[in-house]
């Protein structure tokens, strides 16, 4: 008997909005929670008991340790639905599917939801290094001298709230910064960002009105769209904005990087036999999937390079070539990190001195890249994106027809990258 | 909820209460619902010598009395010195009155004397049934006219019963068993009618199975506009007599329809109905989700949307968005889904629409509402008839001054006037709409197509 297979049934994602407007009094955990509800209404599982539920968080409050499972507790499936909370930065929702692919291949499990949210509006605020010592000192402190001693040592600096920030610990550059210098080593220019800013938000605009969305997106809070697509975004409008990485010379803007977002997605991963016991369609096969980390730290290669490693990789052990590929969805978050990538592919000295491959792995045709739009367009709420991608690809593959592939390739905080590969049923 | 304005808190408030019913505008009766049968005797009267009322009652189980005939001999005497109709010794729950076999005008003396004295003892939200013969069955000018009068009768005394009681007639055939009427008598003398009042319909004849409790158990109901209001509650009907329920409303509406569906542990269908596919839609999503061999067993049409305007003001959009939403999608889907495919009605299935009470007696600033809803009724007539042959029936309900979200926006004294424009005199729950259409759904009501029940409280509006 062959290993169980598993399959991508469906999903469901709130639409996505700009930081601190629609959801902004939505926590994290009420987003996934109603994430997880539409999924459970479009499939019906209300009251049924999963496998198991995994997903997670990149900002994420202290009290939310639990944060999944609390989800599911609030959710229409049955309480008694295991759920774990797992971490792989914007990769997080890939590596819940691929966790649970796994766990389904080798029977532990039938069936699963793999989930992400994040709101920059719900990120934990963090007090100064100085003023934790301080109130450390205070809980410990046992005499009333010893407490006012504790206290007096407050200075009004230390009161002053830490932001969160999306900056790695290790270099202290925010990921713009970093990727600005990737941009300007790979030569990618200004215009080719904002080229590729236009088609997401094109790609996207035409999903929607298509109808593509009305089985991937439950409305939320009112809001039945997401709010970050500008469908009638230009090179010209693009044109207009002020590099923010990169000093002022730099290519990136607020146009063709993704913005802080909200938002909650999850996606539906069962076993083919479970599917079919319950009657759930089945639209595409988990495959394969690698990551990959690199040294970014002494600047050997670029915080968001690790993708470019992890596909030719995946794509060795499966025997496959782009050509092979009906989809190739690489997450947006910048413009010229997929630009970056797709250049890496390109390049035979990459490809021979980097990845020890013997000439360079090839162009990935843009016809078949992000076709129904990505991150720029569609937001980028970090631990939602791998579940946004997964699901929307699977569609995707379906309506193309069995043995169809797609291929879907995020980039990860701390040097990381996640590929994955999916084919129609 | 939202904020109750200044004059509706006033009127709210013991003193003008105290005042509002002096005036005659007491508190409304509070009508019983539910799968509940009278707790009081039910008496029965079969002026005419038909059977079948009373066999339909005994295969329900229950066991009614004798009603009280008026006549000289029963009458006692008042202490004024009057002579007084025979009275019941309790309250009675319902009178159940078999007219079938009643020919002459001289017999109609005999259901005055049964509705005298069973009219006064009639209990809070007591029930009249009248079970006459349609009169096309009938040969004899009299006959025929006498059969006829029962329509004026019912009508009559709904307008006279009080305290939340109702009034209504059923047409029987003379091949009509008791199977066929036992449904009918059940939502009937239950809480489940309790805005039905002042009504007629016409009980065919059918290859009827047993009435039950749970008659959608394994059943998949689709229910179009079930994200909020009436089409929320026609889905929690359903649900709680058994079915599973494919809730379908348009992609915005898409939280409320989750929020629905899971409490009742249905689907969400995430569909704008008025697009060509939407049968094709509702049917691929039925065999995707219930397997290749479910099939739907009643679509119910709610979804519907309002564009109300003057008709010197109506231009080609307003009439045509309502026209398409209201009518043409449900030819559409209704095409697609009885064309023999995958997860389409099954043959004895059902099809049941919503028309509204502007459609049956007309609204100002509603042409193109009125024109969809009045159609539709011509549709559920005509459908009817060419659907027999597979078991499907075809039924409507209509609607008066049901209390919904969009309702509470109307002023309140407006608001107010047209609640109590009914014999209930007070607006319906949108439960009332769903407990008529899960009746018409219900498999024992085989024998019922190609009717229209008003749920209107018996509305003065078009009655």
């Amino acid at each position: 008997m062959s290993a169980p297979r598993a399959v991508i049934v469906g999903g469901n994602r709130v639409p996505f909005v700009k930081m601190g407007t629609a959801y902004a009094k939505a926590s994290a955990q009420d987003l996934l929670t109603a994430a997880l509800d539409g999924l459970v209404a479009r499939y019906g599982l209300a009251g049924q008991r999963l496998g198991e539920v995994a997903g997670g968080a990149v900002l994420k409050h202290t009290r939310d340790f639990n944060l999944t499972r609390e989800a599911v507790l609030g959710s229409a499936l049955d309480p008694s639905t295991p759920a774990c909370d797992l971490a792989q930065a914007c990769a997080t929702s890939l590596e819940a599917v691929i966790y649970l692919s796994n766990k389904i291949a080798t029977g532990q499990i039938q069936s699963g939801i793999a989930c992400g949210v994040d709101s920059t509006s719900d990120a934990p605020i963090v007090v100064t290094e100085q003023l934790r010592q301080t109130l450390l000192a205070l809980n410990a402190a046992r005499t009333l001298p010893a407490k006012l001693a504790a206290l007096a040592s407050i200075r009004p600096a230390h009161l002053a709230p830490q932001a969160p920030a999306v900056t790695e610990p290790r270099t202290g550059l925010s990921m713009g910064e970093h990727q600005a210098l990737t941009t300007k080593a790979w030569g990618i220019t200004r215009e080719a960002q904002d080229e590729l800013t236009v088609a997401s938000h094109q790609a996207l605009a035409r999903a929607w009105s298509e109808g593509f969305f009305d089985e991937l997106v439950t409305p939320y809070l009112g809001v039945t769209i997401d709010k970050i697509l500008r469908p009638d975004t230009s090179m010209e409008k693009l044109a207009a904005l002020k590099p923010v990485f990169g000093g002022p010379e730099g290519t990136m803007t607020a146009g063709n990087s993704t913005a802080l977002t909200d938002g909650a997605a999850a996606v539906l991963v069962v076993s083919e036999e479970w599917a079919d016991i319950h009657h759930l369609p089945k639209l595409a096969r988990f495959v394969d999937a690698e990551v990959a980390a690199v040294d970014y730290v002494d600047g050997e290669e670029g915080l968001l390079m690790a993708p470019a490693y992890a596909v030719p990789r995946l794509l060795a052990r499966n025997g496959l070539t782009f050509d092979d590929f009906d989809f190739i969805e690489i997450h947006e978050a910048f413009a010229a990190t997929v630009l970056s990538h797709l250049a890496a592919w390109e390049s035979e000295e990459f490809c021979t001195t980097k990845l020890g491959l013997t000439h360079a792995l090839g162009a990935v045709d843009r016809a078949k890249l992000n076709v129904n739009g990505s991150s720029l367009a569609a937001g980028h709420p970090f631990a939602a994106t791998g579940a946004r991608m997964t699901a929307s690809l699977a569609a995707m593959l379906k309506a193309k027809g069995p043995g169809s592939k797609g291929l879907i390739s995020i980039c990860a905080a701390g040097g990381q990258g996640v590929a994955a590969i999916l084919e129609a049923v | 909820m939202p904020r109750m304005p200044m004059i509706e808190r006033l009127y709210r408030t013991p003193v003008v209460q105290a005042v509002a019913k002096k005036a005659g505008l007491p508190e409304p009766p509070r009508l019983v619902r539910g799968r509940i049968y009278p707790t009081l005797p039910i008496a029965l009267a079969t002026p005419g010598g038909g059977r079948l009322a009373a066999d339909t009652l005994t295969l329900l189980g229950l066991s009614p009395t004798e009603a009280l005939r008026d006549v000289p001999d029963a009458r006692t005497q008042g202490e004024d010195g009057r002579a007084k109709p025979p009275a019941y010794p309790t309250k009675l729950g319902a009178l159940v009155l078999d007219v079938t076999g009643l020919r002459t005008i001289d017999e109609l003396e005999l259901v005055r004397q049964v509705l005298r004295p069973a009219v006064r003892a009639l209990g809070n939200g007591g029930r009249v049934i009248v079970v006459a013969r349609t009169e096309t069955t009938l040969d004899d000018l009299e006959a025929i006219s006498v059969q006829h009068s029962f329509d004026g009768i019912m009508r009559t005394i709904g307008k006279e019963l009080r305290a939340g009681a109702t009034a209504n007639l059923l047409w029987t055939l003379p091949e009509t068993t008791p199977a066929d009427l036992a449904s009918t008598f059940s939502f009937l003398l239950q809480g489940r009618s309790a805005y039905v009042d002042g009504q007629a319909w016409t009980i065919g004849h059918a290859d009827t199975p047993v009435l039950s409790d749970q008659p959608y158990a394994g059943r998949i109901v689709v229910v179009t506009g079930s994200a909020r209001g009436i089409g929320a509650a026609i889905s929690r009907t359903f649900a709680r007599d058994g079915a599973t329920v494919v809730g379908v409303d348009m992609p915005a509406s898409g939280e409320g329809l989750a929020a629905v569906m899971n409490e009742i542990k249905g689907s969400a269908l995430q569909l704008d109905i008025s697009t060509p596919e939407a049968g094709a839609r509702i049917a691929a999503h039925v065999t995707s989700r219930y397997g290749d061999d479910a099939r739907v067993f009643a679509i119910v049409h709610c979804a519907g949307i309002l564009r109300d305007k003057l008709v010197a003001n109506m231009d080609e959009k307003l009439w045509a968005a309502v026209l398409k939403v209201n009518l043409a999608s449900q030819f559409a889907m209704d095409d697609a889904l009885l064309d023999g495919r995958p997860g389409g009605i099954a043959d004895g299935g059902r099809i049941l629409t919503i028309s509204s009470t502007s459609g049956w007696a007309g609204s100002r600033g509603q042409t193109n509402y009125a024109a969809a809803k009045s159609a539709l009724i011509g549709r559920v007539r005509a459908l009817a008839p060419r659907l027999a042959p597979r078991g499907i029936t075809v039924n409507a309900v209509a609607p008066g001054f049901i209390v919904t979200d969009m309702t509470a926006s109307i002023p309140f004294l407006e608001r107010e006037m047209f609640s109590r424009m009914n014999s209930a005199q007070q607006g319906g729950k949108p439960v009332d709409v769903a407990e008529t259409l899960a009746y018409l759904a219900d498999p024992a009501s085989q024998a019922v197509t190609g009717q229209v029940v008003r749920v209107c409280g018996q509305a003065i509006l078009g009655a």
